[in-house]
């Protein structure tokens, strides 16, 4: 018989700019993490020996990052010998796809009680450092039509008809929301970053930039048009002939923040409610991913939140707030048009162009931020999906107890 | 007993192997390879008895090695032999890995052209040194055949150069000698004259025993790293792209260089050498090597040798050639004799004209000077050739007078009329027209045997072909100087028979008029031009005609309706969309890009976008497919030249090819008009064509006797 897959905590680090001088820079990927997983031990009084597995979700499983960094993790956070642990990788899906195998472990009875969520240190591991063959293998390259992740948030604007403005505008509600949000304590499933004697390293999210305009937005150089010109705007025409030119609309600004930071979510079933005197928060209801065109990849949104509504046997009205990951604010436009989900609905307290996206993690971030809103605006339902690389779309959906 | 490749060891136990197979040159082929086998057992022999210290190779002929023998590729290319391709390269590779492992030090003396194979045979040596002289030209020019080196010349570069240095050299096919050869890494020493060079070789192999090929020896990585390595995976991932916007994805060879070039650097030695085989034999079984090999290599060499040139007929050298009319073609025709060192008399009907003309070749020759590729003398004797006049009495003695004013049937032939007098019996009188009929011109010529047709591209300094077009009662003697005439200006000479429209202007006019049925039927115009450019076609429809100028366009239409009246001919329906359109637009003030509009609205910051009105006027939203709008434009250019060569007035597939090709940019990956009908399959063009016919139009509809007339043609 099938379990229920109830989430106990949602927790996740600070997020601070992916770069050397970032604030999180001096952590080390492993301690981001290893933070998370002893918070949870204390402030749950938790046997670390009941835990399973540690599920950790990196997009560029390298380095510092390599090996099975979910093990390392649950070593250094002093959790017994008998907890294992992994690494996913499913791109920017890969925190969310970390907390769906959680689920689908405990729901179908292979485990009790999982960790499950991402780490990302995109200062000290640089984006696609790992290299891949989709990107680097001329045959490969050519033969699936890759393109940057950018080209392709400007072909969405440029099939859409996206102003430089609307894109602007939409980054510019994420800031705003995001620094509101911030100001007014929304982020209960912040745990700040200490060193090794207690000291806080970081309490907040930094990577906000509260005082953004519009003038300022404006500002900001197109990222995309010197390597679409250079030959991948071409490509992106060649499989979308209807567009003779591809405006190239996404900045710095409107586009998500490289940064560091880790999540963890604490996964179990009934039992474990009654066993360990924890206290549900929200089940998992249904758990989703799909495929989308490569080229223009960053669709997946909707296709993964239509395929698990159905799962879930609800509709988009029936959700009361959405979390769409801000790859790129023409991602999370195009959703709503395709959904018609309103925008007060979706990332109600900013999101990744505001508060930055740590690839691998990011999944089990957005499950901590729609659940601490539920519960302040006693909500019922929340969906959290996110756009992936190499066209493929992921969601989840939660239901708050 | 002479092998072909002589050995001869001296005291010092240098094995001298000189190449020198029957014939004018050294190929990769299969005497080749009995040869080779010979020398290796002979060698190995050598070293083992301890008699051969050290071996130098080099050549007996003016070039060092000439590459692969093109008609055994070429044999390749038929299903029943794809899996001897991989077999015969793999005996060839084998081969060279037991030469760069005799276990004797081996130099490459290159007292010729190392190109191709020849470069791969150099590859395989340890150490090159070549002869310092332009002639000496090293280089992978299998790219622009539609292959790959494919005995290793890859695998050799790569490890040799690292990726970076490797990659531009094989997917360029340059070709480079002395100092830049050296600079690049392809030879390690340059030599001043032959002794030199046998010096420095024997001198070499005699100061590096035990010398091991690095790229054999234990710890060996590659210049720079492999594919992955951080220094070459930001290029790596931005190649591709970057050369899918020269090619469109429409030339397979440089991708399977650059795919063989990155995945080879992954691997073992060996496995990288059969990676470089798999990539070779992918690339011989697709048509395009078949077509860039058929078109661009054996044929434009016929038309070279003069295939379609009258047989015993003296070759000429034109001493001075007049041009009537100094406008864009007749000071562009002008340009072009100078350059080849023929006097040039340049009449127009006043002085400042004729003198304006003269200036603009100055402004050519001079941007030549300025870009290195021409110097400062020669400028001032080309120049000087030139000499503007407004005499009839200049041109008196002229060999060729080249008529090059407004298409007018009157004026043309009035001017024909009055300068006849004045000509040399034997002066060739030609037109450049590109709408009037050959024959109907010469009438007014008292000889029409003497009277041709050249008709020449714009811009002339840029556009390589010249459509010599036969009237009636042309002569072969004047068809033949016409021809030596046009290699001499160092064009490229197709030959066609008189015929409306003559060959080009009547399958251009057909990739336009087919255009502008698209638009009509309501296609969005952004995805007509896109389609047109990833079909292969240098530019859209729509913007090629803003191009040509609409106005000119309207005026080929009034006059070709004339002529049809006066002849009892129907030829303005072939393009019949093209032309009323195009005197619409006129009528509006459309009249081209000279205006700022036409089919485009051009800006001052030199940008343009479809002009609004179309889609309101035709609508936007008709749904064909991408395959169909293709197929379309590519299609209805080879039904009509089907229709030329079925009317006899194209009588080569060459001629249909190349002048495709050279002469309005036909994709090249397809061979041209007539090869593409091969590439595509006989049986599946002709159930395509029917397929379009039958959806869009007979003008689509392709002869029943297609196979008797590609034969007439071959």
């Amino acid at each position: 018989m099938q379990q229920q897959a109830i989430i106990f905590d949602a927790i996740r680090t600070p997020r601070s700019r992916g770069k050397a001088d970032g604030s999180l820079n001096e952590v080390k990927p492993v301690e981001l993490a290893a933070g998370l997983l002893r918070e949870l031990k204390v402030r749950h009084d938790l046997d670390s020996a009941r835990v399973g597995d540690v599920i950790l979700g990196c997009a560029d499983p390298l380095s510092e990052q390599g090996g099975a960094i979910g093990k390392t993790v649950a070593m250094m956070a002093g959790y017994a010998d008998s907890v294992s642990g992994m690494q996913v990788d499913r791109y920017c899906g890969s925190g969310l796809e970390a907390v769906n195998l959680a689920a689908m472990k405990v729901m179908c009875g292979v485990e009790d009680l999982v960790i499950a969520g991402g780490v990302e240190s995109m200062s000290r591991v640089p984006i696609a450092s790992g290299g891949s063959a989709w990107i680097s293998d001329p045959e490969v390259a050519l033969r699936t039509g890759y393109v940057p992740q950018g080209i392709s948030a400007d072909l969405i604007a440029a099939l859409g008809c996206m102003t430089r403005e609307d894109v602007d505008r939409f980054a510019l509600e994420s800031q705003q929301r995001a620094a509101s949000a911030r100001a007014n304590g929304y982020f209960k499933s912040l745990v700040p970053v200490r060193d090794a004697f207690g000291r806080t390293i970081l309490a907040e999210d930094d990577f906000i930039k509260p005082e953004t305009t519009m003038e300022r937005l404006a500002a900001l150089k197109p990222s995309f048009a010197e390597v679409g010109a250079m030959g991948f705007d071409g490509i992106a025409m060649s499989r979308y002939p209807s567009r003779d030119s591809i405006p190239h609309v996404h900045t710095a600004g409107n586009s998500s923040g490289i940064v560091d930071g880790a999540s963890a979510v604490l996964i179990g079933n009934e039992a474990m409610a009654k066993d360990l005197s924890l206290k549900p928060r929200a089940r998992i209801v249904a758990m989703a991913n799909v495929g989308c065109e490569p080229m223009i990849m960053l669709t997946g949104p909707a296709p993964a939140t239509l395929k698990v509504l159905k799962k879930a046997g609800l509709t988009l009205a029936d959700i009361d707030l959405f979390e769409v990951n801000e790859a790129f604010a023409s991602v999370v436009l195009n959703f709503m048009r395709e959904t018609n989900v309103p925008r007060d609905k979706i990332n109600v307290n900013g999101g990744a162009i505001a508060l930055g996206h740590p690839l691998g993690a990011t999944g089990g971030i957005l499950i901590g931020t729609v659940l601490d809103e539920l519960e302040r605006r006693g909500g019922r339902y929340g969906l959290c999906t996110l756009c992936i690389g190499a066209g493929m779309g992921i969601a989840t959906v939660i239901e708050r107890l | 007993m002479s092998t072909g490749f002589e050995i001869a060891v001296d005291s010092a136990g240098v094995a001298l192997v000189t190449m020198d197979m029957p014939g004018a040159v050294n190929l990769m082929n299969e005497i080749y390879a009995g040869l080779m086998e010979q020398t290796l057992v002979e060698l190995t022999r050598g070293i083992a008895e301890d008699r051969i210290k050290g071996i130098v190779l080099t050549s007996a002929k003016k070039t060092f090695f000439a590459g692969g023998d093109i008609d055994a590729i070429l044999r390749y290319q038929s299903q029943a032999n794809w899996d001897e391709c991989f077999t015969e390269l793999g005996l060839m590779k084998r081969q060279l890995l037991r030469w760069e492992s005799l276990g004797a030090p081996t130099a490459a003396a290159i007292n010729g052209a190392a190109l191709g194979g020849g470069l791969e045979i150099c590859l395989a040596c340890h150490h090159r040194v070549a002869l310092d002289a332009p002639h000496v030209q090293l280089g992978f020019p299998e790219v622009s055949l539609g292959l790959l080196p494919g005995a290793g010349g890859v695998v050799r570069s790569v490890r040799l150069l690292g990726l970076k240095q490797a990659i531009p050299l094989l997917m360029e096919g340059t070709r480079l000698h002395g100092a830049k050869a050296k600079e690049a890494g392809l030879v390690d020493d340059l030599a001043t004259d032959a002794a030199d060079l046998q010096q420095k070789a024997r001198g070499w192999v005699l100061a590096n025993a035990g010398y091991v090929q690095p790229w054999l020896r234990k710890g060996f990585r590659i210049p720079g790293g492999n594919a992955f390595a951080a220094a070459n995976a930001g290029l790596l991932a931005v190649a591709p792209a970057v050369l899918r916007k020269k090619t469109r994805g429409l030339l397979p060879a440089p991708e399977a260089i650059l795919a063989a070039a990155a995945e080879g650097s992954m691997t073992g030695y060996e496995a990288a050498m059969r990676i470089e085989s798999r990539y070779f034999e992918k690339l011989i079984r697709g048509p395009e090597s078949a077509a860039l090999i058929g078109t661009l290599y054996k044929q434009v060499n016929e038309i070279a040798a003069r295939a379609s040139r009258p047989a015993g007929i003296a070759e000429s050298k034109a001493a001075k050639v007049g041009v009537l009319g100094a406008g864009m073609m007749g000071r562009g025709i002008a340009h072009a004799c100078a350059l080849a060192g023929i006097a040039v008399a340049l009449k127009d009907m006043t002085l400042a004209n004729a003198t304006a003309g003269k200036d603009h070749a100055a402004a050519l020759l001079d941007r030549a000077v300025e870009r290195g590729r021409l110097d400062a003398a020669r400028r001032a004797a080309a120049l000087a050739l030139i000499h503007p006049t407004t005499e009839n009495a200049d041109l008196a003695d002229c060999d060729i007078v080249i008529e090059a004013v407004f298409e007018d049937l009157e004026l043309k032939q009035g001017l024909t009329r009055d300068l006849l007098p004045l000509l040399r019996a034997d002066c060739i009188f030609a037109s450049n027209t590109s709408t009037l009929p050959i024959s109907l011109l010469a009438q007014a010529h008292g000889h029409p045997e003497q009277f041709v047709g050249l008709h020449f591209f714009s811009p002339v300094d840029r556009m390589n072909l010249v459509e010599i077009i036969r009237g009636r009662r042309t002569s072969d003697a004047t068809l033949a100087h016409a021809y030596d005439f046009v290699q001499q200006i160092r064009k490229t000479p197709i030959v066609v028979s008189d015929g409306r429209g003559f060959y080009t202007s009547r399958v251009f006019g057909a990739f336009c008029d087919e255009g502008v049925r698209l638009l009509e039927e309501g296609v969005d115009p952004v995805l007509i031009e896109n389609i047109a450019r990833q079909a292969g076609m240098p530019v859209g429809p729509l913007a090629v005609m803003d191009e040509v100028e609409i106005s000119l366009m309207a005026k080929v239409s009034k006059t070709n309706k004339r002529l049809d009246a006066m002849l009892g001919e129907n030829f303005s329906s072939v393009h019949e969309h093209m032309n009323t359109l195009a005197e619409a637009m006129v009528a509006e003030g459309r009249t081209g890009r000279a205006a700022g509009k036409g089919f485009y609205d051009y800006r001052p910051d030199g940008s343009k976008s479809i002009a609004p009105l179309w889609k309101e006027r035709f609508g936007s939203t008709t749904q064909i497919s991408s395959d169909d709008i293709r197929d379309r434009l590519l299609f209805r250019q080879v039904v009509e030249t089907l229709h030329c060569v079925r009317r006899g007035v194209v009588q080569s597939a060459r001629d249909a090819n190349v002048g495709s090709i050279y002469g309005w940019g036909f994709p090249m990956h397809t061979g041209g008009t007539v090869q593409l009908i091969e590439g595509y399959g006989r049986r599946a063009f002709a159930a395509r064509a029917c397929q379009l016919a039958a959806r869009y139009g007979e003008r689509f509809g392709v002869p029943d006797e297609l196979d008797a007339l590609l034969e007439s043609a071959a």
